[in-house]
């Protein structure tokens, strides 16, 4: 019996608690990516950087506030920063917007062409962050690090597994349950919310009914933008901050938009844990709990993984290229691409 | 009185002209169809009184105003709704959120325009809560014209509203749209099925090549033999 408990530790430890936090993060980051195809039709590929920017800013402003010593421990000090970011990322889209993107939309260019100046945008606010901040990895998670350890778990429940929740996990998981929840909310029950779902599901009939265009967009940018910092300061504190780490996140955040099917929210949210569980499920390594179910004794020397984590972005390349095939409009039928 | 009026209206997409000096009205409360073949320009003519077409001449008056150079939202606010032939309704959204859309320029409580609508498409009423692209082809046209009336409009211009629909669907939407008219409406239809419209219709204008071959009242229309042999097969 205490085998199984043990083996079911294990992979809560390493699989369901990782897993349900990470999901998150990338559901957040799929939500932004899928309201802008879903309104402007594109696939921004300069969604991770804007994530790294606002991040970047959580992390100045958290610095900032630990020097004058300002805390809201157990709590992280960048819960706190987060608006600062939030406003940094918003201003930074809407500038993108009113200089980039507005002339193409003007032109009514096609979405390739969107698509190569989201490119372009992504290289831009890189550089940029590599400018203020550089390239180094931060650290900036403070507060309580743990709300559960393992040793306590351990000592508690008499296993010898241990069954680890970092506050960042917890944060990250509380945090976009009630994001989530309010961005359904607006655009399911409040009047800018409905007309942003008409914009994106019919613009003639849109701007037939009187629906401002400019205004759906910039909206749009600014819900995205809160979106992409909360998402990347949610991955910061779990994991820590590198520029480069954010620029590959896009993978698997356009993944879990496309799994649940681009321009659909619930889609986007079910894709993002899809990715993520897949994700460690493929490339955790089942020794130990083989052990505790079958036995130490039939096993050989190998791991029991299926892939190393070095190659943790070749699932989500895997289930993109089987969703492509198999359902290209998704789990939840979004559009085709 | 003259609800709408396009006047020796002119014009095209660039290039050759569709429309030749045209002129097409109808009267408050009144139901005017534009018939003819493939080609005549009816929808484009229809298009030109909404001011999706810019015209090289002519006018269009609306309540005795002029609106030709006006873009089509800015005829909407002035009282003009428009019920495109197709992708006529947000499919991923409720029947209601369909009419609250249609309803958006409005600043006033629209509660009472959504009732009116469900009164005169009761079947409105049973879906609300449904998603519209999930309806029939009739019950989505409903949706369309409700969603065209939440602003309401003093003109109602419908683009083939019974294209694609069974006969029997076809009759119970222009008895809707004879509902709609009585409330006082203009309303101003393009058909394909010609015989069936021109039998609700106070005003048929039969258009060929962009100009006016035959106007009259639709029962003069349909007892005209040259009408009947050249237009409504036989």
């Amino acid at each position: 019996m205490d085998a199984v408990l043990n083996a079911l530790v294990l992979i809560g430890n390493y699989i369901v608690v990782p897993g349900l936090a990470y999901g998150s993060q990338l559901a957040l980051g799929a939500l932004g990516v899928t309201m802008i195809y879903a309104v402007l039709r594109f696939s921004n590929f300069g969604h991770g950087e804007i994530m790294s920017f606002g991040t970047m800013l959580v992390i100045m402003a958290t610095f900032a506030m630990q020097d004058v010593g300002i805390s809201i421990s157990p709590l992280p000090t960048a819960l706190l920063a987060l608006p600062v970011g939030i406003l940094g990322a918003v201003g930074l889209c809407l500038l993108i917007d009113r200089y980039v993107y507005k002339f193409y939309r003007q032109q009514r260019a096609s979405p390739v062409i969107y698509l190569i100046v989201s490119i372009g945008t992504m290289f831009i606010i890189g550089g940029l962050i590599r400018f203020i901040i550089g390239p180094k990895d931060r650290n900036f998670a403070d507060g309580e690090r743990f709300i559960m350890k393992a040793s306590a778990f351990k000592a508690n429940t008499g296993l010898a597994e241990g069954l680890a929740i970092k506050t960042a996990q917890g944060v990250t998981v509380l945090t976009t349950f009630v994001v989530v929840g309010l961005v359904f909310w607006f655009l399911n029950y409040t009047r800018t919310g409905k007309s942003m779902r008409a914009f994106a599901d019919n613009e003639d009939l849109a701007l037939l009914s009187g629906i401002d265009p400019d205004r759906v967009v910039r909206i749009t940018w600014i819900i995205t933008a809160v979106l992409a910092t909360i998402a990347g300061t949610l991955y910061g504190l779990d994991k820590s901050y590198k520029p480069l780490v954010y620029m590959h996140l896009l993978l698997p955040i356009f993944a879990s938009a496309i799994v649940g099917g681009v321009g659909n929210p619930l889609g986007a949210i079910a894709g993002g844990f899809v990715i993520a569980f897949s994700e460690l499920a493929i490339t955790f390594a089942y020794k130990k709990v083989a052990a505790y179910l079958i036995g130490d004794g039939v096993l050989g020397d190998g791991l029991l993984q299926l892939l190393s984590t070095d190659y943790k972005f070749a699932v989500s390349f895997m289930i993109l290229v089987i969703v492509l095939l198999v359902k290209p409009t998704g789990i939840f039928s979004g559009k085709t691409l | 009185m003259t609800a709408l009026i396009g006047t020796a209206m002119t014009g095209g997409y660039g290039g050759a002209d569709i429309l030749n000096g045209c002129t097409i009205s109808v009267e408050s409360g009144e139901i005017a169809v534009i018939v003819g073949p493939n080609g005549a320009g009816k929808s484009t003519a229809m298009k030109a009184m909404f001011g999706m077409l810019d015209l090289r001449a002519g006018s269009v008056l609306l309540d005795g105003e002029d609106i030709t150079t006006l873009p089509p939202q800015h005829r909407v606010q002035r009282g003009m709704g428009f019920v495109p032939q197709t992708q006529n309704v947000f499919t991923s959204m409720t029947v209601e959120e369909n009419l609250e859309m249609g309803g958006f320029i409005r600043d006033d409580d629209f509660a009472d325009t959504i009732e009116e609508i469900y009164n005169l498409f009761p079947v409105l009423r049973e879906k609300r809560a449904q998603p519209a692209g999930e309806l029939s082809g009739g019950q989505r046209q409903q949706v369309a014209v409700g969603r065209a009336l939440m602003t309401q409009p003093k003109v109602l211009m419908l683009d083939e509203p019974t294209a694609g629909v069974s006969p029997i669907v076809m009759d119970e939407l222009f008895d809707r749209i004879i509902d709609v008219a009585r409330t006082g409406i203009a309303i101003l239809m393009v058909e394909q099925n010609a015989r069936q419209a021109l039998a609700i219709a106070d005003r048929g204008y039969v258009l060929v090549q962009g100009e006016n071959r035959y106007t009259d009242t639709g029962a003069a229309l349909l007892a005209n033999p040259d009408v009947r042999r050249a237009f409504l097969g036989g």
